[in-house]
């Protein structure tokens, strides 16, 4: 009962003083809004990251030359070229718990089509790189087995380099020239989009991997080998014993360094995930601190308040009221400011994020944890900072009260 | 107007119930380091149903004694006993509970809440009292009706007169029905024609068995009383017409 009439006491105190009630409110609704459109962002970002890097594929080891070393320096990662196709073959017919085993080569090279020209990084594949990478052919078709051992002269092209040489016509069919050399044009890829490191994925020309290493580059070794585990929790098992079939295929006795490198895309995730996280929770934080600057405020207009009603709250008091009423009174009035601040700055936050998104060109995720942990927090405020005021009010002495102009 | 003693009962006061039994009560204020006695040694007994006007210079320690008598201020020694039951070492809440209950206040300056209306201003001690909205509104508008205010009731106290105002007061005073009523100073603010309106609600009040104590300086406005205290210096220095009753005629 008492309750019910604290909340209109309350409500109605707050209507009386509409201008400052709002600028009060102002402190918590500029927090909860902060912590909600900046939590977004970083969730955000955070979904880009995760889902460009599931994007190259799940459950991924990339096996990668380790770096060449002469008279004491060391050149840069992937320089040797120790690392071989048969190594890649090893290690799918040796090896339990993988699906499928992608070795590459790369180079990049001017390609032409007539009187078209653009420069475009050219992959040597296996088929199962189509599988490995979640690539769809959107017309044509891939490179088969077959072209891999007759190495044939055919390349599979992304939307970027399709557009640049042939406009809107349908390349499958055509011959592109790739260091002057005749490929056919067999497939379209569909496109991929940017990754999240702004590269564009489809600026890419797939040629066989026994025709890249041949007749294009004329080397013996790969750039990488990339493997796809069946499961995650496999992940550690298999990287530990390809680096051991590796040891034992180079002959590397124990004490020396690896002339390869294994690398475990999950725990790529995993650290970038930890970043991403870093960054919406410092977001978070550093919107959670005009959240409290807010509370401030909250306790500042109400000892004013107190203050002002002095003579009220001496009346209350003559009529009955007990300290728990005018506690409860004040309590309660601070609260509403809480609540109704947490209710405008969600609708606020909300708001700014969809606007980032739309105009600012970044993803947001709106969730519900932020909106009521921001929300309880902005109560919780309301609360906090209103026990000092509410106290005070309700200590005061009726006669006092009751004397004070 | 004319007031009589009442003559059905002897012009008496029913002398047995005694609503309020002060006995040496003693208010003491710690001045820098002197104590300053503001009342020094009251004995005062206040029968059910007596009108008394208690009057004294200001500095008498009047004031004081009517805030120990209206259960807002603690007597530093002494015993004081409202409808029997000891309350001088009541706690703040408790104090809070009995006001609430049995004494209601008329204050010089009204002392109404600017931002409610005087309905709403009536119902306020039922608030406390835990009484269910409904209810209560009923009650303060038939209190503002027995006050003659029923067409004032959705005014705010500044859209209504000095006279209207302590009217809305005093049904605020009886809205919960207690049997003592304490006036500091009722009519200090208002005009003489108001004074009178005033005066005769007290007298009404009186006449249906109220205690009322009314606390004044003004000669004629005590006289309306059937009982006249006089304080000085923190004591009782004249009492008179103790137990008589007037009625209107």
């Amino acid at each position: 009962m008492l309750f019910k009439e604290s909340v209109r006491i309350a409500l109605n105190a707050l209507f009386a003083n509409k201008l400052r009630s709002i600028l009060t409110m102002l402190g918590i609704i500029i927090g909860v809004g902060a912590v909600i459109a900046m939590v977004s962002v970083g969730m955000g970002v955070r979904e880009k990251v995760t889902s460009s890097i599931a994007s190259l594929g799940s459950n991924m080891l990339i096996v990668m030359p380790g770096s060449q070393s002469s008279g004491g320096v060391r050149s840069a990662a992937g320089s040797m070229i120790t690392l071989k196709y048969e190594d890649a073959e090893a290690i799918k017919n040796k090896i339990k718990n993988i699906d499928y085993v992608s070795p590459t080569v790369s180079g990049s090279y001017q390609i032409v089509n007539g009187n078209q020209n653009w420069n475009s990084t050219v992959q040597g594949v296996t088929p199962e790189f189509l599988a490995i990478r979640s690539l769809v052919v959107s017309t044509g078709s891939f490179i088969s087995k077959n072209d891999l051992s007759t190495r044939n002269r055919v390349a599979v092209i992304g939307t970027t380099v399709s557009s640049n040489l042939f406009g809107t016509m349908n390349p499958v069919g055509k011959t592109i020239r790739v260091n002057n050399q005749p490929y056919k044009v067999i497939g379209v890829l569909e496109s991929k989009g940017q990754s999240s490191m702004g590269q564009d994925q489809d600026d890419i020309v797939i040629i066989p991997l026994t025709t890249a290493q041949e007749r294009l580059l004329g080397i013996t070794y790969v750039r990488s080998i990339n493997i796809q585990v069946s499961s995650p929790d496999k992940m550690d098992e298999v990287q530990a014993e390809i680096e051991t079939l590796l040891r034992q295929r180079h002959h590397i006795i124990s004490g020396k360094d690896d002339d390869f490198n294994v690398r475990n895309l999950t725990s790529l995730m995993q650290t970038m995930n930890e970043t991403t996280t870093m960054l919406t929770l410092f977001l978070g934080s550093i919107a959670a601190i005009s959240l409290i600057v807010g509370g401030i405020g909250i306790m500042n207009i109400m000892m004013v308040s107190v203050t002002e009603r002095t003579r009220e709250i001496g009346i209350r008091k003559a009529l009955g009221a007990t300290f728990n009423n005018i506690m409860m009174q004040f309590l309660i009035e601070s609260v509403v400011i809480g609540v109704i601040g947490g209710l405008i700055g969600i609708a606020f936050g909300c708001s700014v994020s969809l606007a980032i998104a739309r105009f600012g060109g970044f993803n947001t995720i709106i969730t519900p944890a932020p909106i009521l942990i921001s929300f309880g927090f902005s109560v919780g405020i309301g609360l906090f900072f209103g026990i000092y005021p509410a106290r005070k009010a309700a200590l005061l002495d009726p006669i006092e009260a009751l004397r004070y102009e | 107007m004319v007031v009589r003693r009442c003559e059905e009962s002897g012009g008496q006061v029913n002398m047995t119930i005694k609503t309020i039994q002060l006995s040496g009560i003693k208010k003491i204020y710690r001045v820098g380091d002197q104590d300053l006695a503001a009342l020094d040694g009251i004995d005062l007994d206040i029968s059910k149903g007596e009108f008394v006007a208690l009057m004294g210079p200001s500095g008498s320690g009047k004031s004081t004694l009517m805030n120990i008598l209206g259960c807002l201020d603690r007597p530093t020694v002494g015993s004081y006993r409202l409808d029997g039951e000891e309350v001088a070492n009541l706690s703040d809440d408790e104090l809070a509970i009995t006001r609430n209950r049995k004494i209601g206040f008329v204050f010089q300056n009204f002392n109404l809440l600017s931002r409610i209306s005087a309905a709403e201003n009536v119902a306020l001690p039922l608030v406390y009292a835990g009484v269910e909205g409904k209810e209560r509104e009923e009650r303060a508008l038939h209190f503002l009706a027995a006050v003659g205010l029923s067409d004032r009731a959705r005014h705010q106290p500044n859209e209504l007169s000095g006279g209207q105002r302590q009217r809305v007061a005093i049904a605020r005073a009886l809205v919960n029905d207690p049997h003592i009523i304490m006036a500091d100073e009722p009519t200090g603010n208002l005009d003489t024609k108001s004074t009178r309106e005033i005066m005769e609600i007290f007298e009404k009040l009186h006449a249906d068995g109220r205690t009322i104590i009314l606390v004044t300086h003004e000669p004629e406005i005590a006289a309306c009383a059937s009982r006249q205290l006089l304080v000085r210096d923190g004591r009782l220095t004249r009492d008179e017409g103790k137990g008589v009753r007037m009625e209107i005629v």
